[in-house]
């Protein structure tokens, strides 16, 4: 059975600057199909579909809908083809109710009555297995929940073709499989759907075709049916890759971080952390799992001494001196002077670990310029190390006298993480530190984490992406909106184990915190 | 069918000649537009005005001197906002901050002038107006720093509060009738070479080369950078943010007391609520212009005095109104400022669709 096109790209082309974003892309999408189109960061898909829904124009090249040439010039354009995009950051406003923000910006003849509009969207919801509240405000509303709102939202202006850019990088395992449920009854609606992932298992287990891109090139288009892992993986990389990482058995493991019962609370008096506590061990990769926001930021940056903490307790023991020191309520400035060699690789890479405008000598001193009595700057030092790092790691950039802010996302991840174990720490912290990061960029931070562990250094490593967690790490401590849900080893435990353990209500679990 | 005509996008950075070469160009293309638009108000041929321009900053040896003086006490105050302002603390108080070094070094030559013997009454003319403008400086920083409250409000009502001292100053101490101060040279800053202000170039072109070495090689520059850039990044590296900033306000308060000594002790010899003259604002643009880049601002300080000295001229020799410098003035500037989006972004004329029916 032929089904009918629904929305074709012919050589579309799109550059910034001198670099090209998508070049020569084609592209099919037919009625009653999920398209996924996959590939490493950077490699143009989010550009592409910003063409579709008008955010973007294309230089070259031409956009059939339904067989007919259009021209998308803006998000209106895009609509009034009936195409509808959910991007990876959710534009609603907070203090409105589900429906409100759907009808936000809607101009439908005659008076505005929102109980038509309510029941409009929970016919919408009804009909595909939406569990949404149509006047349940967005700020009482979990992440998953407001993702629901973002595609009625679309769906409510009539939308039969449906891009969603990356909807599964916020989402628990269970959230996930509820999203891929109504997005089949969709298809089965006879709806296009276009999906931006980079993560194989789920193009494999949702989608009919796949498309591939790679550094803004069209590879070609795959049915998902007659493809797998490997081969899929070699598109998008360009050269055969293995997707192992090797985890060695920790030894040697001492307490090196101690947390006893830590809270913090923010500044409209709601905990962020509740009785955290837990054991980093050097020699090992301790991960943790949990919903975005959910505290690890807070728990990071309280051992940092970047947060204020209003209970419990951070023991560092040096091992060298053999030593306990208290780091709660220290400056990063008297951690260090205290001798503990703590290296912090934040989640922010641009905005906390590194100035984007200077160049990767200046940023390499961020973490040595105070170093001797005169009040003069010593480049030569950071300049040996910068060339080091861009030779070690690989770092692509013109020289070292670049700003970090033109490097791409896992080039600037490298001269950061660089940096941090150029200081031989004793305690690594890592958050999120492969996001948006390409695989082969993913894979040499992982490497370069596990070498750290080898070294006998206790790492702590936040991350989202739960295959990895339980690939890369030794123990996973689960934290579910600021205590700590479990600690469970990643030999043994499940993704949906984890899963359900971040969804954990800290009421339902008596007995405080476990260890 | 709609389409679009043209859209716009972000450059690569470009190579240093092309740069110029586009700055070059919008300078020549300012002077054209200045020329039609003086045709167009005034019926006078714009060449001459230009002539007038050049001859009301160089026409005499006086003129030349009167320009570098200018341009020497501008770029001193722009020089003293830039650290602030490389730490994104958008001081527009260097106005107050000088005139009240001003009139800390007024009161000195007034009150000791006859008492102290001369060497010592410099060292302590020099010792008020950079105490007086750090003082000044330091108020809003201070408060900047404990409660984050907001510097630009804050120094702006800083120069107002230096302004009604003066005048009061003036109105209680002068026994004139007038309300003026007659000037003091006696008590001024030395003379050398028998050129009246070749001190103070002599004291900016070092302090230029201070401040561009402070800013750009000292642990404190980079340190004024990190707190600039990202406040998180300096708090992750231990920066103390609180110290960086009070600190730098006091190095900026203590130029501007040079700014203010210059001013009075080594040129006007007296002091009215006007002696700085919007120096402390038009630094600002000086300092912008610039880039924060101390060498580069020695260019756009004088950029910016040759047209108030030139403008002024062409008001007096065609017998125009003022105004007609300041439309100059604003219309050069307005295509120097104009230019960076033209070396930041490019303008794409989209492909006719014919073009591409071929498929």
């Amino acid at each position: 059975m032929e089904k009918a096109p629904a929305i074709e790209l012919k050589n579309i082309s799109k550059s910034f600057g001198n670099k090209y974003a998508n070049k020569n892309v084609n592209l099919t999408v037919n009625r009653g199909e999920i398209l996924s189109i996959l590939g490493e960061n950077g490699s143009g898909k989010t550009t592409l579909m910003n063409m579709i829904a008008g955010i973007y124009f294309p230089d070259e090249g031409q956009i059939f809908v339904d067989g007919k040439e259009v021209v998308i010039r803006s998000p209106k354009d895009a609509f009034q083809y009936k195409i509808g995009m959910i991007h990876q950051h959710f534009k609603l406003v907070d203090v409105f109710s589900a429906t409100e923000n759907i009808v936000l910006g809607l101009k439908e003849k005659g008076k505005f009555n929102l109980k038509t509009a309510a029941g409009r969207v929970k016919e919408i919801s009804d009909k595909y297995g939406f569990d949404i509240d149509p006047l349940k405000k967005i700020h009482e509303m979990s992440v998953s929940e407001k993702q629901t709102v973002e595609i009625i939202k679309v769906l409510y202006r009539g939308a039969d073709i449906l891009i969603l850019d990356e909807p599964t990088a916020v989402l628990t395992p269970q959230e996930t499989q509820k999203l891929f449920a109504v997005l089949r009854k969709m298809r089965d609606d006879n709806k296009a759907i276009i999906i931006i992932t980079h993560k194989l298992h789920e193009v494999l287990s949702l989608s009919d075709k796949v498309a591939v891109l790679r550094k803004g090139e069209y590879i070609g288009t795959v049915e998902t049916a007659k493809t797998n892992e490997s081969e899929l993986t070699e598109m998008m990389v360009g050269k055969k890759i293995s997707l192992n990482i090797d985890r060695s058995e920790p030894k040697d493991c001492e307490e090196r971080l101690v947390i006893k019962d830590l809270s913090c609370i923010d500044r409209e008096g709601v905990k962020i952390l509740d009785d955290v506590s837990f054991t980093a061990y050097s020699g090992e990769i301790l991960g943790i799992a949990g919903i975005a926001g959910s505290g690890q930021r807070e728990l990071l940056e309280s051992i940092a001494g970047l947060q204020k903490v209003d209970k419990g307790e951070i023991e560092y023991n040096d091992p060298k001196t053999g030593k306990k020191e208290n780091l709660r309520d220290k400056t990063p400035m008297q951690i260090r002077e205290l001798g503990v060699r703590l290296s912090f690789v934040p989640e922010d890479r641009l905005g906390m670990g590194l100035v984007g405008n200077m160049d990767i000598i200046d940023n390499m001193m961020l973490r040595s310029y105070r170093k001797g009595k005169s009040m003069f700057l010593e480049r030569k030092a950071p300049k040996d190390l910068a060339e080091k790092i861009i030779n070690d790691l690989e770092v692509v950039t013109p020289n070292a006298k670049t700003p970090v802010r033109r490097l791409s996302g896992g080039n600037i991840q490298k001269v950061l993480v660089g940096r941090e174990i150029a200081a031989a720490p004793t305690v690594l912290m890592a958050a999120y530190p492969v996001r948006g990061l390409d695989i082969g960029a993913s894979y040499t931070i992982y490497n370069l984490l596990n070498k750290q562990k080898e070294k006998g250094v206790a790492v702590i490593f936040v991350g989202e992406d739960l295959d990895v967690l339980i690939e890369l790490c030794d123990r996973i401590l689960v934290i579910g909106s600021g205590s700590v849900t479990g600690v469970v080893d990643a030999r043994t435990v499940t993704k949906e184990e984890i899963g359900l353990l971040m969804t954990k209500n800290k009421n339902a679990h008596e007995g405080g915190t476990q260890n | 069918m709609k389409k679009a005509n043209f859209h716009i996008v972000k450059r690569e950075p470009m190579a240093w000649y092309y740069n110029l070469l586009v700055r070059v160009i919008s300078i020549i293309a300012s002077l054209v537009v200045c020329a039609v638009v003086i045709m167009l108000l005034t019926k006078k041929n714009p060449i001459e005005i230009y002539a007038s321009m050049f001859k009301g900053a160089f026409g005499t040896n006086l003129r030349i001197w009167n320009f570098l003086q200018n341009t020497a006490i501008l770029l001193c105050v722009a020089l003293a906002i830039t650290p602030a302002f490389k730490m994104k603390f958008w001081n527009i108080g260097a106005e107050g901050q000088v005139l009240i070094g001003g009139l800390a070094t007024v009161c000195v030559m007034m009150f000791l002038g006859d008492s102290l013997p001369y060497p010592v009454l410099i060292l302590v003319m020099i010792a008020a107006s950079v105490a007086a403008s750090i003082i000044w400086a330091v108020i809003p920083a201070f408060f900047k720093a404990m409660w984050n409250t907001n510097e630009t409000l804050f120094t702006l009502m800083m120069n107002y509060v230096a302004m009604q001292l003066v005048a009061f100053f003036l109105k209680y101490f002068v026994k004139s009738g007038s309300g003026t101060l007659a000037p003091m040279p006696d008590f001024g800053l030395p003379v050398i070479f028998n050129q009246p202000y070749l001190l103070n170039i002599i004291i900016v072109a070092v302090l230029t080369a201070v401040v561009y070495i402070y800013l750009k090689k000292t642990k404190h520059g980079y340190e004024i950078s990190v707190v600039g850039e990202s406040e998180n990044t300096a708090k992750y590296i231990g920066i103390n943010v609180r110290k960086v900033i009070i600190r730098t306000l006091v190095v900026s308060g203590a130029l501007c007391g040079i700014a203010g000594l210059l001013l009075v002790g080594g040129t006007n010899h007296t002091i009215n609520t006007s002696t700085v003259g919007g120096r402390g604002f038009t630094a600002i643009m000086v300092s912008w212009l610039a880039k924060f880049n101390p060498v580069i601002m020695i260019f756009t300080s004088a950029l910016i005095v040759f047209f108030e000295k030139g403008a002024g001229q062409v008001s007096t020799d065609f017998r125009l109104p003022d105004a007609i410098s300041d439309i100059v003035t604003g219309i050069i500037l307005f295509f120097i400022i104009g230019c960076e989006f033209f070396l930041q972004y490019k303008i794409l004329i989209s492909r006719n669709r014919k073009e591409n029916d071929g498929c």
